[in-house]
């Protein structure tokens, strides 16, 4: 009789792998197709923002930030940029303008991001098709940043006391076009996956997670609202003028992937229904900024002809402006979850400390309990429905 | 060389080295190897607005075993830097590399302790793609490139 | 904020021996100062009592002030979700004495964020459970976001990993795996 050796395996899915969502390593160890225990390793994408954050002036860390979380890079500059204003004070005076399209264009990066994950889940759980569709559609959203901003992925649209320039012609057709046509595009995706039975069967029951185990491991977004926590920061600490919206927050209990996938899904048509609203509320020209000179920079026409104007434009982009002394901290509800950046000041036009807080680190921390006693290919469904963007992760 | 027809079914001559190379550049299958931003515009490249399997490489494997090309789309980290050598040291020869993206050319925005300022310091460099990210048709103008650059490679060294 | 002022009062209450000390904020989170030494305490007391609730640990890190002294400012940002609640509770600490007790037994996603503040400041959590770099390679040698280490580094790449093992274990693992038949 042959000896059967029933020793665990171990397995590494390595820093290059077509479903680990970016550079994690885990090494896995498997009895058979179970899993019984995980150890990500991360670190491969660190790319030492914060500490390039500190030698650059407070406007030139929008690129860098919006380089982080590279899905929701308008959620990142624009959390960024909330908490610098409230340090200087500024988001007192704020136009209600410049507010709501932010909030549009927050909502129209969470679509966006929620399209991404939903074309790599489909096409990572078999559904090759899903992404295809998913991308088509974004490209439609990233055609409306290219309009606002000339760059496809990191307009860098949103600065420090409002916007970089008003909204172009043109602007609310095509936002109108992709409002409309999503709805249905939408009810196309869940055709394919809601009621299909290998889905189904790929997603019920996997890599679930309990309420009280959500919070404690800091899950906050999609992944706590599947398990039944009901905290969006939309609701719960409002930011510019979220409180005039109507909008639900959608929760389901199971806490499986299925479930937050179904989370998902309902954002995206709560998103659109925000962006609906807010495009009613702003007008095709108007005020895009603060009107504080020493922070917006005045339009080209007055820089070419006046002379102050010239004075201010070189003040402004070549020492920059200086924020009081302090710290702030401002939540914002991006599309994985509570982010916001620590910033920390000493009076002088550098940063002291900029620190993100990253919710794609906290769901891969929690990974391990939610891949251990499960088989191997539900890794694969696990890793993407908690939508961890490496950028995020590493910073 | 030429096409001859002189009998009922048309006859094509061309030399061996021309149809390597036809064949060579037409079917260039990338290995997955998206690590940051850009990687989310090679995928963008091969979806439908910017098809690239017009170009036959719209099969990214997973595996390096079966891949030619290696596009680093990305920031590489210094972490990083030993698995990037391993993956490309895993592919068959003929391969090649092509740079996307401007912190994988020279570091790009992030000049500091963490990012390997330019892939070219771990493997050889076909083709740089300056971007950041690049457009979809920036990559594809890239690939166009390299299919050049496959087109005028000799197969035997004299 | 007039809020901020009854949460304090209402932390003070809740662990009485403990010297709380508020500090100004501009934000959403009012910010108090905590000993190195009543931190597990006041930890615990901030999760388990009744009218705080604060069971969500948003944020962890550290902020390096040098050369002034204390150096190091490890900086909570805590959420009560029940009570609608947010709090920023800051340790002060040394250069020389960088070491602070763990909270990763009371919110267990302090864990990797500890391990970050450990790898990028050099700051050691006592008792953690696993303290490794999380984000630089292993064998880095200084942490990066003290603000006496330099911001970029100009050194050759390493592109390799030597073998961990030694040759004879390398051959004992090989031995291993092959499945042993007797015929």
């Amino acid at each position: 009789m042959p000896e059967v050796r029933t020793e665990t395996m171990t397995v590494n899915m390595g820093p290059q792998h077509p479903s680990t969502h970016g550079v994690l390593r885990l090494v896995l160890e498997l009895d058979g197709e179970i899993i019984r225990s995980s150890s990500p390793t991360i670190g491969y994408l660190h790319t030492g923002i914060e500490k390039t954050a500190e030698q650059k002036k407070w406007q030139q860390v929008i690129p860098l930030v919006e380089r982080m979380d590279y899905l929701s890079a308008q959620s990142n500059s624009m959390a960024f940029c909330m908490s610098v204003e409230r340090l200087l004070g500024a988001d007192a005076a704020m136009p209600d303008r410049v507010k709501n399209i932010r909030i549009l264009l927050a909502e129209l990066q969470r679509i966006n991001s929620h399209l991404v994950w939903l074309g790599t889940h489909g096409m990572e759980v078999g559904a090759v098709s899903v992404m295809l569709y998913c991308f088509r559609e974004r490209e439609l959203l990233l055609n409306i940043n290219e309009m606002i901003a000339g760059f496809r992925l990191f307009p860098s649209y949103m600065r420090v006391g409002g916007l970089r320039e008003d909204l172009p012609r043109g602007f609310h057709d095509a936002v109108r076009a992709f409002l409309d046509r999503m709805p249905v595009k939408l009810d196309e995706y869940e055709d394919l996956l809601t009621k299909n039975e290998i889905y189904l069967k790929r997603t019920q029951g996997v890599g679930a997670i309990s309420r009280d185990d959500a919070i404690a491991w800091g899950l906050m977004g999609p992944i706590a609202r599947a398990a039944g926590v009901d905290y969006d920061v939309r609701k719960v600490f409002p930011y510019l003028g979220y409180e005039t919206y109507d909008f639900d927050v959608p929760t389901r209990k199971n806490g499986d992937v299925y479930s937050r996938y179904q989370v998902r899904v309902a954002e995206i048509r709560e998103s659109l229904k925000i962006c609906r609203q807010a495009l009613e509320r702003i007008a095709p020209r108007g005020e895009y900024a603060i009107a504080d000179p020493k922070i917006t920079p005045p339009p080209k026409d007055r820089v070419y002809t006046e002379m102050e104007a010239l004075i201010q434009h070189f003040l402004i982009y070549s020492q920059g402006f200086t924020v009081p002394a302090g710290e702030a901290y401002v939540p914002v509800e991006g599309p994985r979850g509570e982010q916001g950046f620590y910033v920390v000041s000493d009076g002088t036009n550098r940063p002291w400390r900029v620190k993100s807080r990253a919710p794609s680190l906290l769901a891969c921390q929690a990974l391990e309990r939610l891949i251990v006693g499960g088989l191997i290919a539900d890794v694969i469904a696990v890793i993407g429905s908690i939508d961890v963007v490496m950028g995020d992760v590493d910073r | 060389m030429g096409i001859e027809s002189e009998y009922e079914i048309p006859v094509l001559t061309t030399t061996v080295e021309k149809m390597v190379q036809w064949a060579r550049r037409s079917s260039i299958w990338p290995v997955t190897f998206g690590l940051a931003c850009c990687a989310i515009e090679m995928m963008a490249m091969s979806c439908s607005r910017y098809d690239i399997a017009r170009f036959g490489a719209e099969v990214f494997r997973g595996s390096p075993r079966q891949s030619d090309l290696m596009i680093v789309a990305g920031r590489l980290s210094r972490k990083m830097a030993p698995a990037l050598r391993r993956i490309y040291d895993q592919m068959p020869e003929p391969k090649w590399v092509i740079s996307m993206g401007a912190c994988a050319s020279i570091g790009g925005v992030f000049d500091n302790y963490a990012i390997v300022q330019g892939v070219d310091q771990v493997v050889p460099v076909d083709v740089y793609v300056p971007g950041c990210p690049p457009r979809p048709e920036s990559l594809i103008y890239g690939i166009v490139q390299l299919q050049r650059k496959i087109a005028e490679q000799r197969l035997v060294q004299v | 904020m007039a809020d901020a002022a009854a949460l304090v009062a209402s932390i003070q209450s809740a662990v009485p021996d403990a010297a709380i000390e508020p500090a100004a904020s501009v934000d959403l989170q009012a910010t108090i100062f905590v000993t190195r030494d009543q931190l597990p305490a006041v930890a615990r007391a901030l999760r388990d009592h009744a009218d705080l609730k604060f069971a969500f640990l948003a944020e962890l890190t550290a902020a390096d002030y040098w050369p002034h002294e204390p150096r190091f400012e490890v900086v909570y940002v805590l959420v009560s979700i029940e009570h609608k609640l947010r709090l920023r509770m800051k340790v002060r600490l040394s250069g020389d004495d960088a070491h602070l007790a763990t909270v990763s037994a009371i919110w267990p996603a302090a864990n990797w964020l500890e391990r970050e503040v450990w790898d990028m400041f050099g700051i050691v959590f006592d008792g953690h459970p696993d303290p490794r770099r999380l984000l630089m390679p292993e064998d880095w040698e200084g942490f990066p976001l003290r603000k006496d280490s330099p911001v970029q580094i100009r050194r050759p790449t390493t592109t390799f990993e030597p073998l961990q093992v030694t040759a004879e274990e390398f051959r004992e693992n090989v031995q291993r795996d092959r499945l042993s038949r007797e015929t």
